[in-house]
């Protein structure tokens, strides 16, 4: 009767399971939170503004990530097509991260500067405005629907909860960084920009009357793939092969 | 973490040889359990439970 | 000590059950009076309806009498909720996938440019968790207290906790699914609910794993049977796994959105480490028990070999959990860890094989039983697409395939191979099973069952063969260079040329919920109007006085 005690026990059962399971999951992700090989030193990545968080939260809200990703892999037709493949450095604010799975519609790592603002307008209203043969759904009532802000300053502090290095200045500030970045004409423009180099800040739905949903998501879009300086990215060196 | 003076490469190396030891001896002794000659006609009674219930 | 728990005048279950209802009500009336998120306010009154429909229920039941279910030797009411639920839920997400599927192929037919709430991406997760975690769910709920009452001899442990387990993880699916229409959702691929919605579904399970224990340890026979190692598996490696992929830090207590505790490419593994083994211990692992339990009891022989059952068991469960990165090649993840995935994945192909051709082979010298019964035709054929996704699986995981294969609808493709042809035949056959068994009829038509088969296979091959093609040309197109060395297609072409085989999964789909609709009516009529069993049952093995 040798082993007999595991399989009539199931409590035994249970905990050999809880073994069997575990052990695989830690050996696997364990090694990734010593993140030093995980993550490679870049120049250039900042946490996101408040306005373009909150147009992350709309990216998330809407599910973009069903149908679109933000993950260019190493492979030769990529590169071409999106850009430089994504670093682990550049989603390392991300939470949660939006790889996604499937190219419904085409991969937005690096969407941000490649089309105007008017563009992305017409095209989230009504993409076969734009697009004639796109099959993405509309967007329309972002345009119409005021950002709701009001828990800004706590987004930032559960992001700097999790790990997102927002200094104090920019917790306190986070509802007009908010406002300036959206309005150019806003007091505080200048302060923005001093805690957000090189953010860029205007009116990104063209309606100087309202910050919409839509001002916040096309931040976001604008700004997506843009922070690493790939001028200072050494692929081959010692540090970045893992 | 207990072993944060451990750079990520040992704890990669740690993690990929000692995880296929235990992948093999697991798998060998579920192999020896499950066909042990005196295990037979227990499982083989096990495996009846099913119809053993007239319930249904 | 176990018997009289449930037995005793004194029940915890007659205060803990009430209580975790009470408690329910409270927080959802404590966060619509106090909330200024207006999607926090609905969802507090939808899940607040939810525990006041099962606080009066429960009154309605246990107070100043007992249930006639209790007794009987085995709780089976919950089991025909859950049969019931299983259906409803299942033509709900079918039809979501129908509806998704036309707006890819006709995207003016649902022109609603101010209804957020109709787009694709707000109704895709609506989809997936209906059918999974809805449909999947109830299914695995029903037939996991069937299976371990009978191969137990014994009742459900816990008395009406079971009931809790059964309308606590249904008001988690109303809240998950009207948070997607309502715009909430964590963007994690099959874990989309928000944290108070998984800290529910926490405490549901933890009951669900309470019941399912405790009636293991009150069997009457020596003997755990391997259906049961595979349903333990899914119910604690689940509560793993859903606990740490929802790690999060909440705006506020008041607000539905959180944010996940870990970011980017650690964030990236351990959602798709949690995504592959949803489908793992979700979608195959307990599927397994039910293959296990239900195909030697329909076919009335015992499982080809026992010890096969256990040899798979083990290297299923311990391989599974490896192979999640497989979903992550070519990507930022360190290259070790995609070798790691990719490797498991293609290890994982024994196990899987070595389980389909145990089932297989139980009908071995009573393969005569395919052509006069078409219920076990149905969990058999169920089987083999178990053995052709689990072969296609780790093909799709090598990495050179998966270059040409991810982010295509192949992958769209192969999931509905898996989830069409083996969990939601397996599911179906289990159900063609039970209801007869649960409700002592006589099933009402074995031709709609013929019809049932014949009509979602048609749909399945749709589906996949256009996924099939449609995935690889996506991949072809996307890598294809012209003479003078650019790329021939603008991402718009590959679109375009998507349209043809969307329409055809579309309707492939459509088929498939035919034959849904067709099983519910089958069901209805044999429930409602159908004779009885042609031979009473033999009086069953009594687990009450024994004890």
């Amino acid at each position: 009767m040798k082993h007999a005690w595991l399989e009539k026990n199931s409590i035994v059962l249970l905990i050999a399971i809880i073994l069997v399971v575990a052990v695989g999951g830690a050996v696997e992700i364990a090694p990734l939170f010593w993140v030093n090989g995980t993550v490679e030193k870049v120049s250039g990545m900042r946490p996101y503004t408040p306005l373009e968080l909150a147009g992350r939260n709309i990216y998330v809200r809407e599910g973009c990530y069903v149908c679109h990703s933000q993950q260019i892999r190493t492979l030769r037709d990529e590169v071409e097509r999106y850009g430089h493949y994504s670093l682990a450095a550049e989603s390392m604010y991300d939470h949660p991260f939006q790889w996604g799975s499937e190219r419904t519609g085409p991969d937005l790592a690096r969407v941000g500067g490649k089309y105007s603002d008017e563009w992305h307008r017409a095209h989230l209203a009504d993409p076969r405005a734009a697009v004639p043969e796109s099959i993405m759904p509309p967007y329309r009532f972002l345009f119409s629907k005021p950002l709701d802000y009001r828990q800004v300053r706590n987004m930032l502090l559960a992001n700097r909860t999790v790990g997102v290095p927002y200094s104090d200045e920019q917790v306190a500030q986070a509802k007009a960084d908010l406002e300036a970045q959206a309005d150019p004409n806003a007091d505080g423009l200048e302060d923005f920009q001093k805690r957000y180099p090189k953010a860029a800040a205007r009116d990104f739905d063209g309606n100087p009357a309202l910050i919409s949903e839509g001002d916040a998501l096309i931040a976001y879009m604008q700004m997506l793939g843009t922070l690493v300086d790939f001028k200072s990215y050494q692929a081959s060196a010692p540090e970045h092969r893992r | 973490m207990i072993m944060h003076n451990w750079a990520y490469e040992d704890v990669l190396a740690f993690a990929k040889s000692w995880s296929s030891v235990y992948f093999m001896m697991l798998f060998a002794v579920v192999l020896v359990w499950a066909y042990w000659p005196r295990n037979r006609a227990r499982f083989q009674d096990a495996a009846r439970i099913p119809l053993k219930d007239e319930d249904a | 000590m176990q018997a009289q728990v449930s037995e005793s005048p004194w029940r915890f279950d007659h205060y803990f059950v009430p209580l975790v209802i009470v408690l329910g009500l409270l927080a959802a009336l404590f966060e619509a009076a106090w909330s200024h998120d207006p999607r926090m306010v609905a969802q507090a009154w939808i899940f607040g309806a939810c525990m006041a429909i099962t606080g009066a229920w429960y009154l309605w039941m246990y107070v100043g009498r007992t249930p006639k279910d209790e007794s009987q030797p085995y709780a089976d009411d919950v089991v025909r909720a859950g049969v019931i639920a299983s259906m409803f839920w299942g033509i709900a997400g079918m039809l979501v996938g129908v509806i998704i599927a036309l707006q890819l192929s006709f995207p003016h037919l649902f022109y609603l440019p101010d209804q957020a709430w109709t787009n694709f991406g707000r109704l895709r997760p609506l989809h997936t968790s209906a059918v999974i975690f809805a449909f999947g769910g109830n299914v695995l709920i029903a037939t996991s207290f069937y299976v371990v009452q009978r191969t137990c001899r014994a009742r459900l442990w816990g008395g009406s906790l079971s009931w809790l387990v059964f309308w606590g993880y249904n008001a988690f699916i109303v809240l998950a699914g009207t948070g997607y229409l309502l715009g909430i959702s964590q963007s994690r691929e099959y874990a989309e609910p928000e944290w108070y919605a998984d800290i529910w579904l926490t405490i549901v399970w933890v009951c669900y794993l309470l019941v399912f224990m405790g009636t293991l340890w009150k069997r009457r026979e020596p003997h755990i049977y391997v259906a049961n190692w595979f349903y333990l598996a899914f119910i604690i490696t689940i509560a793993i796994l859903h606990i740490v992929n929802n790690l999060a830090v909440p705006v506020s207590l008041l607000e539905t959105q959180s944010y996940s505790l870990f970011s980017g490419v650690q964030d990236a593994l351990t959602q798709w480490w949690y995504g592959h083994n949803a489908v793992a211990f979700y979608l195959t692992v307990p599927f397994l028990a039910i293959m296990y339990y239900f195909i030697p009891k329909r076919a009335e022989r015992p499982v080809y070999s026992y010890r096969l059952s256990i040899l798979h068991f083990w290297s299923l469960t311990f391989i599974y959990i490896w192979a999640g990165p497989h979903h992550l090649l070519y990507t930022a993840l360190p290259d070790w860890a995609q070798t790691l995935g990719m490797t498991f994945s293609i290890i994982l192909w024994m196990p899987s094989w070595g389980g389909m051709i145990n089932g297989m082979m139980t009908l071995s010298g009573a393969w005569d039983k395919l052509r006069t019964d078409p219920v076990l035709r149905m969990m058999v054929v169920s089987v083999a697409f178990y053995g052709m996704a689990t072969f296609e699986g780790p093909v799709m995981s090598i990495k050179a395939v998966n270059a040409l294969s991810h982010y295509t609808n192949w992958t769209v493709g192969h999931v509905h191979s898996g989830a069409l042809g083996w969990v939601a035949y397996i599911s179906f056959g289990a159900i063609y099973c039970l209801v007869p068994w649960l409700w002592k009829k006589k099933l009402y038509s074995n031709a709609m069952v013929e019809w049932h088969f014949w009509l979602s296979a048609l749909g399945i091959v749709l589906y996949i063969t256009s996924m099939w093609v449609a995935g690889i040309m996506q991949g072809l197109m996307w890598r294809a260079y012209n003479d003078f060395g650019f790329l021939e297609y603008a991402f718009v072409e590959v679109v375009e040329a998507m349209h043809p085989y969307y329409i055809i999964r579309a309707l492939g789909g459509l088929l498939f919920l035919a034959g849904t609709l067709l099983m519910a009516f089958n069901l209805w009529k044999t429930i409602r109007s159908g004779s009885p069993a042609a031979a009473p049952a033999p009086a069953p093995v009594p687990a009450v006085e024994a004890a």
